[in-house]
This record gives C-alpha cells, structure tokens and sequence, in this order.
C-alpha cells in the first residue's frame, strides 16, 4: 500500500524528475529515452486512477510546508484538481507517443523531451495547486517550459514567435504575480476554497475587489487567450506538431483556463463574484472572444493556424461558462475543459500527420486527402464534427449544458451566440471536411496518391483520441464519464 | 576662532582639494596623489580632534587610527604604482 | 592562560594565515586553498551550530572588550553572509582549478590563491566586526585583494579597468575613514552599542552622508557605479564570480548594519537612497540591453541588481526599516549565489566557443549545453522567477511595499524584472538559435567537471527559494532590528 498522503507528489514526481534524467541521456540512447518517457507516462496515468478511485471515496489529500512565515507551498487533489490531472496524463502519455514517432530523426531529442516533461511537470502542478502561490509557481515554470518547446526548431522564425510567446506569457505572469501579492496583502491567504475567501474583503473594498478581479482574469487571461490578450497563440503555431497539440489541448491554454476557474469560484466565489458585477463583463468578453476567434479562423489557409484561432474561439467556451454563474453552464465549462482538449489534440495531431506524410500545410493543399490518409482523416472528421457541436460527440454535451445553463441564468443571448458560434464553426470545418473526402487530388499536387510513409506511432495517437471523443460524447452518462465527474464538482463549487 | 577650529577646517580644505583631484585630474599618478592628499586631509581631521586643552591629556585613539590609516594607505599607493608601472610598460611595448 | 578557540577567531585568521602560506609556497598555493576554505567553512559550521544553539555570540578578542578592545560579534545576519562568502567561496575555488589550469597561466595561478584568500580574511572580519574602524581596515583589505584579483588576466583592459576600481575603492574608502572620524568627534565611540541611540545631530548626519557615500562607491550603487562594469567584465571567470558574488555585498552589509544601530535620520534620505537603486535598476537594464559581450551584461546586470536590494531597503520607509533589511538580505544572498553561478557558466562559454559576442553566440556549432543551462537557471533567479531565492526576495520587497502603500517601488521592481527578461533573452536567443550554423553541430559538448561548480551554485539558487521560511528564521536570530543588544 503506498504511503496514501503523497500519493499527489508523487503523481508530481513522475514527470518532474523525469526531466532531470531526459535531459541528461546522451542524444543517441533513443531506446532508453523512449522506454522513459512511456514508463513514466504509464505510470502516471496508473497513480492518477489510484489517486481518482480515493478522491471518489471522499479521501482528502493536502500536503503543505512553508515557504515565508504564513505563505505555503501547498498541494491538494480535489475532485477539480483530478479532472485536470486525469486529462492531462491521459493526453501527455499519447502525445508521448506521438512525439517520439514525430520527433524519430529530428535533432535535440534530449532536450526536447526534457522540457516536455517538465511542460507536464507544471499542468499536473496547476492542477493540484492548493493556494493561488502555489499556482503562481507552477503558472511560471510552465511558461518557461514551453518556450524551449515552441522554438524547438531554431530558426529565426521560430526565434521571434517564440519571443512573443515569452512577451505575452511573462508579461501575464508578472501582472499575475502582482494579482497574488495583492490578495495576498488583502485577504491575509492565497488559498482556494470553495465558495471562496473574498467575500468580507468585497464587501468592505468593493473598488479593490473589482481591480483585483480585473488584475487576476487579465494575467490568467493571457494564457486563455482571452481577446485581446490572444495575439500569442496562433504565433506560436510555428512550434513542432506534438508541442501545439500540447499547447492547446492541455498545457497552456488549459493553464489559464483552470486558472480562471480556481479564481471565480475558489477565491472570489460565485456570489461575491455576482456581487462585484464583474462576471456580466467576463461572460461579454469571452463571448466576444468566441464569435472573433471563429471569424479569423475562417480566413486562415494555414491549418495550424486555422486550428489556432478555433482554440481561441473554443477555449473561451469554458469562460463563458464559468461567468455566467449557473450550475449548469459551469457542468459546461467543466466537461468542454475535457471535451475540447481531446478533440483539438486530435485535430493538431491529424495536422501534423498530414504535414509529415504528405507536406499538406494548407487547407488548399487538402483535396483527397482522405483518401491518401483515410485513419488519420476520419480522425479529424470525427473531432471537427465534435467542434460543430453535432449529438452525439463530445461537444454537443458541453454545448448543449452551456446553452441550459445560459437559459437558466436568464440569458438568452448564449443561444444565439453557440448558435453563431456553431454556424461558424461548420464555416470554417466544413470546408475541410470536403476537400479531403470529396475533391479528388491534384495530380501533381502534394496530395497525389501513393502510401504516405508515417509509422503507427503517428497514425495511432490521434485515432485514439477520436475515439475518446466519441465515447466522452455517447457514454457522457456513464460513471466516472467527464461529464459526471463534472456535476460532482459543480455541487462542491455551488456548495449544494 | 579656536586654534583646533582652524585645524579642522585645514583638514577638510585638505580633504577637498583631494577629491576634485581624484574626480577630476586626468593623469593616473596625479589622480594618486589626489587621493593621498585626501588621506592626509582625514588624519589630520583626527588628530585635530584627539586635541584636549593641556591639563588633559591628549585622546590616544585617534592617534592610533591614523597611524592604521597611514599603514593602509601606503599600501593602497603601492599597489596603485604598481598597476600604473605595469600599464605604462604594456602601452610602450604596444606602440613599438 | 588558556587561549579558548573560537569558530569566530578560526574564520578570520584561518584564511589570513592560508594567505601567507599560499604566497610563499607557490607549489603547492592550491591545495593550500582548498584546505583553507575547507577549514573556513568548518569554522562557519560550527559558528551556525552555536548561535542556532545560543542565540548572538560576541568574543571580546584578547580580553580587552569594547569600547577600547576589538569585539567579534555573531548573529544570524553575520553567520548568513559567512556562511554565502565561504559556500560560493568554496564552489568557486573548485571552479577556479580548472579555469586556471593553463601552461600560460602559471603567474595567474600563482597570484589568485594569496589574493583570494586575503580577500576572504577581509570578508569575513567585516562580517564579524562590531566597530567602524575595524571596517574602514577591513574594507581596505578587501579592496587591495579585489584590484588584485581583477588585473590577475595582465591584459591592458584589466589593468585599465583595475586601477579605475582602484580610484574607486580608496576614495570610497577615505570619504568612509572622513565620516568615521566625525563620528568619533561627535560621540567619542566608535563600537555599534556606542552608536546606538545617539541623537542624530547635524553633525552626524553628515558623518552618516559621507560613510553611506563612500560605501555606496564600494558597492557600486548609481551613480557611482562607473568602475564596476570594466573591472567585473574583464577579470577572469573565477574573479569576476568572486567580485560580483561576494565583494560588492560587503559593502551592502555595512549598510544594513548601520541602519540597524543608527536608523536612517529621514524619510526623505531614505526615499533619495530608493532613487539611486531605483536609477541603478533602470540604468543598469538600459546598459545590460545594449552591451556587445556576454560578460558585460552579466556585470551591468550587477549594477542593476545592486539597485534592486536598495529599492528592497527603501520599500516601506523609515517605519518599514525593521522588516525591510530582510527583503534586502534575502536579494543579497539571492544575488551572491546566482550571479557567481552566471560568472562561472558566462566563463565557461566563453571558453568553449573561444568569445563572448553575444551576436554571434548562435553561429558557431559548439554549444557548451551545461554551460547554457547553467547560466538560464542563474537567470531566472536573477530575474526573480519562481521558485527561486531571487523571486523570494523580490516577492517579500513588493509585499512590505503594497502593504506600506509605496507602489512606486512595486513599479520600479516590475519595470526592473520585464528589463531583465529582455536582456537575458538575448542571450538565451543566441544559445537556441541553429540557422546560422554552418558546420554539423556539436551538441552536449562541454559536458566537463568545471560545469559542476556552476551547476551546483544555480540549483542553490532556484533551490533554496523553498527554504526561504527557514532562512528567514535564521537571519533573524539575535538581531532585534532598530534595538540595541
């Protein structure tokens, strides 16, 4: 039986010390490399089962020490932390292995792997972060993880969006550092606790409380993507295939996601939130943010890019449903963290197969490509669909909750705006869709038949997730589906 | 004005008329004696005050400063004369 | 008569007699080195055991007693910054066996252990002292040892560089000897206790002006920084991480210690002192954004960094002091680990590639990886990213700030920080760029022992911000800020 209060830091530990050891292997040892990443990913995978089963059970993990007299490190698996963990192992162990196919011959493994690990080191610190300090860290590290990442290529180009990406980020880490210290000076605590700890503060400083909201959204905002804070995201496309898959199922994007989550509803509360009024303008920007995102995805002839603004557009989704303060909507919020990370993982991967086999980069490229590369097509169709919101896949749950949810909390606007947002989608997807299954090759084009050459490490994972769409959609009913374990959150955040 | 007046103010004259040659002198050896000069301004300050009216007798411990002051201040020069040697040595050899 | 050794006596005279051997024993001056930082950092083992264990220690040396005798006193403030000097000390020196193991080195190596080891005795009898001239000596010891270590290389810009730093350190050092002497005129004492709750008269408030001035020539604070960049960027590695690391602080710690028995005399000097740091801060980024060679912007990142543990002394004003000289404790110690790292790795590389233009850092096909990584994790401490010492202390010099309500400090902090992520950046830019690489890369090379060292000093670094509670603990032991033992 193992020691059961660590249980969490060792899920930490996992990839945090596998990157010491990644980075050090020498360039050639492929094999021990692979061995480790995959053992460890396992592992994790297996020590995060254990760790939901006993959170199930009403077991309570909380591992603190200090840091400065009063301010903690501290880490503590709720069943939010767990929702985010259980994504973020699940993806990290097939993004692994689509990175090791993807990366076979490519050069700076060590390093690459390294700072992979250390990526998923950071989310699974997020996750499980009992105090705003604690996220802070953890926040920073995976800003600084990532950045080897995105310019894992070394070029100039590479160079430069890397640049923005750190711009942004660390920009938004500073405002977040400064966000903490503020609560830190105000409420005397930085912890998360349920139905919040602002609420006497609020109604004493009303002015200070509604700044410190502004302050905190904005930082975690950056990491969103959050309009106008975005510009990083579809710059950063220039990353490797694995990396942007990553970045936007689960590391980066997800980071300021979840953020904002802990915010609303673990140190401000959702009532002292609704006091403040602050969560009307929140719920606006985000859904400023979906219809934008979705207008800028549909004039991009990159697919990387395309994909990026549609994150933009998507990843606002869990804001919206975060700030429209119903149970509902925030069951919504929960299930599309899960549900849009497992469909855009698949969609980057399905890019990066096609950029590999057969050099399409562009959605002009894309005429038959389904039928050059039909698994990792049906993929990309099955998650794009999702996307749209068609029953039964993942995304018609999440929208279908976020639409009740906006019903529910007397704002009929949200039906129009996943309505749009829907039309938009099918715009921008649809088209795609069609060129791959329904145009026939150029003859000479990059399309042209003959067996793409990618191995089953790549053409595996995204099927994979495919499936996982579909059964996080068909079974979202189901015991320990994302969707149940989200109402079991929601009851605790609502405080029902 | 007293005599021991008289002898500070002397030490502080002494003092400053070092430090703007230690700002401003352009030549390395010009800029020591600056700061010897400065240095003589500060021992002379303390002696001034080690000064007690004569049935008194005189405050050893500022005596005793100035003597250790005097002792590193050799040794600052020393070292100083020696770098502007060396540098004076490295800059003929490169003209020639 | 019995002579009771004592850890305090060991730290200072361990490392003067170390000196003399090394100096006539040229053989054998390394490993009379290494054994005498291994005794030294014995002696502050044991010094930290017994004040953990006692509380402040004082050892009136050879019975005489203040205010006439020499008093050693230790607390936690002084036992942190033994246990800095001999801990980077020591790392360095090993650092140094191998940076100075050339057949062209013989003079370099003949020079550095005497020079390196009477700067050590200054540094440690400073941190032990208790009376102000016993400071005027020991800051003049360290200086003469500091020149030396900076003209070690012989060339012409060192030695140019080094007679600047010479100017520099005896004026310093005169205008500190000025004020010391007005200060024994006015209160006839020279010894802290005697200090302590003097009315602070015209008088000696100009003595405090003229001692603050000539301290903050030693440590370099703007506007009296212009010898620090040459001197810094152009000794070798092991001196340039021992100068930057540990001989600048000395001076830094005479600030605090004064401020502990003599409380600043006004609002407004104190605000002016936050000025001067806050201009160091932007000044040293603007200077470390535009310089050409790596080493050079590690030493404007110096000047920078000097000024931050100022804004940290100034946040809260005059109330803030008696919590304000932690946060500036904690950059102290932040920065003494780190920027030795960043020195050592910044040497490093400039001996695997054979330069240190950061322009063309990225078009040679040599990348010295544990070098590179080595100096981006001292930059992150340098830059105050978490979990490390720098972002401690950062964090602690914008708390005391907010909660005093002095945000232009938080500002100047928060501009400082974004300045030092851009000039870094350039360099991590330079180390992760391969376009311009024309020959096959040599990846991992420089796997060397030497990395070991600076490796060793950026993990403390990132390390040690999770011990920071304890840390604090520690300096606080027998130093009731602002109160007279």
């Amino acid at each position: 039986m193992m020691d059961a209060p660590l249980l969490p830091l060792f899920i930490l530990l996992t990839s945090l010390l596998a990157a010491p050891i990644l980075f050090a292997l020498p360039e050639r040892a492929a094999k021990l490399r692979t061995a480790i990443n995959l053992g460890m990913a396992a592992l994790k995978v297996a020590l995060v089962g254990s760790l939901s089963l006993k959170v199930s059970q009403g077991v309570i993990y909380d591992l603190r020490f200090e840091v400065l007299p009063g301010l903690e490190f501290k880490l503590q698996a709720d069943p939010l932390a767990i929702l985010f963990i259980a994504l973020s192992a699940v993806l990290w162990l097939i993004t692994t292995v689509y990175s090791v196919g993807y990366l076979e011959h490519g050069p700076h493994r060590a390093r690459f792997f390294g700072f992979f690990s250390l990526c998923v080191a950071a989310t699974v610190g997020i996750a499980l972060s009992g105090n705003l300090f604690t996220f802070l860290l953890f926040y920073e590290l995976l800003t600084l993880a990532t950045y080897p990442l995105v310019i894992h290529r070394g070029t100039a180009e590479a160079l430069r969006a890397g640049r923005i990406y750190l711009i942004y980020t660390l920009a938004g880490g500073l405002v977040l550092l400064l966000g903490t210290l503020g609560l830190w000076v105000l409420a005397g605590t930085t912890d998360f606790v349920p139905g919040g700890i602002l609420a006497d503060m609020a109604a004493e400083n009303r002015l200070a409380a509604q700044l410190l909201f502004v302050v905190l959204i904005g930082a975690l905002g950056v990491k969103a993507a959050l309009l106008p804070f975005h510009r990083w995201l579809p710059i950063a496309m220039v990353a490797p295939a694995p990396v942007s898959a990553l970045l936007h199922a689960v590391a980066v994007v997800k980071a300021g996601a979840f953020g904002i989550m802990r915010v609303v509803y673990e140190v401000f509360g959702i009532e002292t939130a609704q006091a403040l009024g602050v969560t009307a303008p929140l719920a606006a920007l985000a859904g400023v943010t979906i219809i934008y995102g979705s207008l800028k995805a549909i004039t991009q002839d990159d697919i990387k890019k395309r994909l990026a603004y549609s994150t933009v557009s998507q990843v606002s989704y869990i804001t919206l449903g975060v700030a429209l303060a119903s149970p509902i909507a925030a069951v919504g919020a929960l299930a599309h963290l899960i549900h849009q990370g497992l469909m855009k993982i698949t969609m980057f991967m399905a890019a990066g197969n096609l950029a590999e086999g057969l050099g399409v980069k562009r959605v002009s490229q894309m005429d038959g490509v389904g039928r050059a590369m039909p698994g990792t097509m049906l993929a990309f169709t099955l998650a794009a669909l999702g996307m749209i919101g068609l029953p039964p896949l993942a995304g018609f749950v999440s929208k279908w909750y976020l639409a009740q949810g906006g019903l529910e909390a007397g704002q009929a606007w949200v039906i129009a705006l996943l309505l749009g947002s829907s039309l938009l989608n099918a715009i921008y997807f649809l088209p795609m869709l069609h060129r791959a299954w329904f145009r026939d090759a150029a003859p000479e084009g990059a399309g042209a038949p003959g067996r793409p050459r990618i191995g089953w490490m790549l053409a595996a994972p995204p099927v994979t997730t495919a499936v996982l769409v579909l059964v996080a959609g068909g079974f979202a009913n189901a015991p320990f589906s994302p969707l149940e374990w989200t109402r079991f959150i929601v009851a605790i955040e609502y405080q029902e | 004005m007293t005599p021991d007046l008289i002898y500070g103010l002397t030490g502080i004259a002494v003092f400053g008329i070092g430090l703007v040659g230690a700002l401003c002198a352009q030549d390395r050896l010009r800029r020591v004696l600056a700061l010897k000069l400065c240095s003589v301004g500060a021992g002379f300050l303390l002696v001034v005050g080690a000064w007690r009216e004569p049935p008194a007798t005189t405050d050893p411990v500022p005596h005793a400063l100035v003597i250790t002051g005097i002792v590193v201040m050799v040794s600052a020069t020393a070292v100083a004369l020696a770098l502007i040697r060396r540098l004076q040595t490295l800059e003929t050899t490169d003209e020639h | 008569m019995s002579i009771e050794i004592s850890p305090m006596i060991l730290a200072v005279f361990v490392p003067l007699f170390g000196a003399i051997a090394a100096f006539v024993l040229t053989r054998v001056a390394a490993l009379i080195g290494l054994a005498t930082l291994v005794l030294t950092t014995g002696a502050v083992i044991w010094l930290a055991r017994d004040v953990l264990a006692a509380g402040a220690i004082v050892l009136p040396l050879g019975g005489w007693g203040a205010p006439l005798g020499i008093d050693l006193r230790a607390d936690g403030l002084s036992v942190a910054m033994l246990a800095l000097t001999s801990a980077v000390g020591f790392l360095v020196s090993i650092a140094a066996l191998d940076s100075l193991k050339g057949a062209d080195q013989v003079r370099q190596r003949q020079y550095f252990w005497p020079l390196w080891l009477l700067l050590l005795t200054g540094m440690n009898g400073v941190y032990l002292s208790t009376d102000i001239f016993n400071l005027y000596v020991m800051i003049e010891v360290i200086a003469l040892a500091a020149v030396g270590l900076t003209v070690q290389s012989g060339s012409r810009a060192a030695l140019q560089a080094g007679l600047e730093y010479m100017y520099a350190s005896i004026l310093g050092a005169l205008l500190f000897l000025m004020g010391v002497g007005f200060v024994y005129l006015q209160l006839g004492r020279l010894d802290f206790a005697g200090l302590s709750g003097a009315a602070p008269t015209g008088a000696l408030v100009a003595a405090l002006a003229l001692i603050f001035v000539g301290l903050a020539l030693k440590t370099a604070l703007f506007p009296l920084h212009f010898w620090l960049p040459a001197a810094h960027a152009n000794a070798t590695a092991p001196a340039s991480a021992l100068l930057s690391g540990l001989v600048v602080k000395a001076a830094l710690y005479i600030v605090l210690r004064l401020a502990q028995y003599m409380p600043f005399p006004s609002e407004n000097l104190l605000t002016l002192v936050g000025l001067m740091g806050a201009g160091a801060v932007i000044w040293g980024g603007v200077q470390a954004l535009r310089a050409e060679r790596l080493k050079l912007l590690v030493a404007w990142s110096t000047v920078a960094q000097i000024g931050l543990i100022f804004v940290a002394f100034a946040r809260a004003g005059e109330l803030g002091l008696t919590e304000s000289w932690k946060a500036a404790a904690l950059l102290i110690l932040a920065h003494g680990i780190a920027k030795a790292a960043m020195f050592l790795a910044a040497g490093r590389i400039k001996d695997e590639i054979g330069h240190d233009v950061i322009r063309d850092l990225d078009r040679t096909p040599i990348r010295p990886t544990l070098a590179q990584f080595t100096f981006a994790l001292a930059a992150i401490s340098l830059i105050g990213l978490p979990p490390s010492l720098g972002f401690i202390g950062k964090w602690a010099l914008m708390e005391g700030a907010m909660a005093a309500g002095y945000w232009h400090w938080v500002a100047v902090t928060m501009v400082g920080t974004l300045m030092s992520v851009a000039y870094f950046s350039r360099v991590f830019a330079g180390f992760l760029r391969f376009d311009r690489v024309r020959a096959p890369l040599g990846e991992h090379q420089g796997w060397a022992l030497a990395d070991a060292a600076p490796l060793t000093l950026a993990l403390m670094a990132i390390g040690l911000g999770l011990l920071a509670a304890p840390l604090l603990s520690f300096l606080e032991i027998g130093y009731p800020f602002g109160v007279a033992p």
